[in-house]
């Protein structure tokens, strides 16, 4: 690993201060420390940002909830308010890595986490994403757990996060702070396709530092679920997964907020999904035309084709669940 | 605070608690490559033991405990958080001591495998791992033993599932699972 200089951050204020060019910012160390490892990240200092003041979990004035950045996943997960009232997190969270890992990775860490793609974790390989210009190993080479949504000739990087997936259907905000103050970003806003440009991940300028993520009020009478498809039955990332929030009056669909991960080089959110359900009734029809809508721009790869019809199952299976819909119904 | 050699803690080699990290490219840390080498003085407790160091870094939580404090209970597998033989608790939660650098954990309290339990005093776990035979060859099994014990404190279910997938962050080789998961039923279904 090459050597790095070490700052403890004890406000805010020094954390910005400490900030910008290579240095990095340290939480729960999960991404960033593996990675430097693997010399895929090689900071020139790191400041250690665990003592500020940002690990409340607490409601907003508008009945909504505010999740520091420092709070653990495995706390959020297990915050009587996240369970009650946004339990879609909860499942996505306790879905992801393992007990030690959610005891360390912050929810502001878990939120820029770096995709698994193996060229990407590999100096030995080209890849965009770390070294850009070099080219992309993935396009033809081993791409089963990449993207299938958002992807460009330069890079098909999959967001490998669970958490992600239920703060974008949830309609997070994530607040910024910065030398020039604070901002919000909408978590749809956040994230980046990478485009001609895969290095850049998000909408994070240098220097500024994600205090915490809120939560819009729950909405009244909607049912949620977080359903995760992969290789193994634990501590793996998803291949597909689906976030779907719906609120169902009557036999028809009132609300309903659907976001995909496993299969998108971001958090997927479907506006197009959600429109072929919305005022339709709880039907196999209507779960088949969202499933039908959420891969209409799929451009997989031969690794990756599966994912297609994987999605599709993944997204019917979870509005049968989040609606009660049993087999027979629409059989 | 009364501070403690890292000799004293097992390790021949160390010569005084002040305590620098050594590393393989024979430079300490530096602040951007080009200035004054960097270490960073850390105070924190192991198994109750205060020790005070300076540690470059680069050197993770468990690199310290086995290279520098001759705690080498705690084992390294993957050292990429894949694998959990690095399991420690701190500050009452189990943690990958792999992913975490020293330099983090001033004031932190630390324990380790070696404050468990002994030979002669084992812990609950340590005496269940035993009587159903919770491993093979034992090198994931400090690991496993620390994840144990944090789970006795966790939201976990009762069934024999629920304790597989908490304890899906420490993987067994030789495919203990079923007496490890058995194990640690056995003191959980104890009565208090």
């Amino acid at each position: 690993m090459n050597s790095f200089g070490f700052a403890l951050a004890a406000t805010i204020e020094d954390a910005l201060r400490e900030s910008g060019g290579d240095v990095k910012y340290v939480a729960g160390g999960t991404t960033l420390i593996d990675l430097m490892k693997l010399n895929v990240e090689t900071p020139v200092k790191i400041v250690d940002i665990n003592r500020l003041p940002l690990k409340e979990i607490a409601r907003t004035p508008d009945g909504g909830l505010r999740i520091g950045a420092l709070a653990r996943n495995s706390d959020v997960a297990h915050h009587r308010d996240v369970e009650r009232d946004y339990p879609m997190l909860s499942e996505a969270l306790l879905s992801g890595a393992s007990g030690q890992l959610r005891n360390m990775a912050s929810t502001a860490g878990n939120l820029l986490q770096r995709t698994r793609c193996v060229y990407f974790r590999d100096t030995a390989y080209a890849c965009n994403k770390r070294l850009p210009g070099s080219g992309c190993s993935a396009i033809g080479g081993f791409n089963r757990n990449l993207a299938i949504l958002g992807t460009s000739e330069h890079c098909i990087a999959s967001n490998p996060s669970d958490q992600n997936v239920a703060l974008a259907a949830l309609e997070a905000t994530v607040q910024i702070a910065s030398a020039h103050g604070e901002r919000n970003v909408a978590v749809g806003e956040l994230f980046l396709v990478p485009g001609d440009t895969p290095d850049r991940e998000t909408v994070l300028e240098p220097g500024e530092l994600v205090t915490s993520v809120t939560l819009p009020p729950p909405a009244p009478g909607s049912k949620s679920v977080y359903l995760k498809l992969r290789d193994r039955a634990s501590y793996e990332f998803a291949l597909a997964s689906a976030a779907v929030a719906a609120t169902v009056t009557g036999r028809a669909f009132e609300r309903v907020r659907i976001a995909m991960g496993g299969i998108g080089t971001k958090p997927w959110r479907s506006a197009e999904a959600e429109a072929a359900l919305e005022g339709m009734p709880a039907t196999v029809e209507s779960f088949e035309r969202a499933a039908q809508a959420i891969v209409r721009e799929a451009r997989p790869q031969p690794g990756n084709e599966f994912k297609v019809e994987l999605a599709k199952r993944c997204l019917i299976h979870a509005l049968r669940l989040v609606t009660g819909t049993d087999q027979q119904e629409y059989a | 605070m009364r501070s403690m050699t890292a000799a004293s803690l097992g390790n021949k080699y160390a010569m005084s608690s002040q305590v620098v990290v050594s590393n393989a490219g024979g430079t300490l840390g530096r602040s951007n490559g080009t200035g004054p080498p960097m270490a960073v003085h850390v105070a924190f407790t192991v198994s109750g033991q205060p020790i005070e160091l300076a540690v470059d870094p680069r050197a993770t939580l468990l690199d310290t405990l086995r290279e520098t404090l001759g705690l080498t209970g705690t084992k390294k597998g993957c050292d990429h958080g894949q694998c959990g033989a690095c399991t420690v608790h701190v500050n009452g939660r189990r943690v990958n001591s792999c992913l975490t650098f020293a330099a983090m954990h001033d004031g932190d309290t630390i324990v380790s495998v070696e404050g468990l339990g002994t030979p002669d005093a084992l812990h609950p776990m340590q005496a269940a791992f035993l009587e159903h035979d919770g491993y093979q060859c034992g090198y994931c099994t400090p690991g496993q033993l620390m994840s144990a014990t944090a789970l006795l404190n966790e939201p976990c279910g009762p069934s024999d599932a629920d304790v597989a997938e908490c304890m899906s962050g420490n993987i067994c080789r030789c495919g203990a699972y079923q007496n490890i998961v058995a194990a640690i039923q056995s003191v959980r279904q104890r009565p208090a």
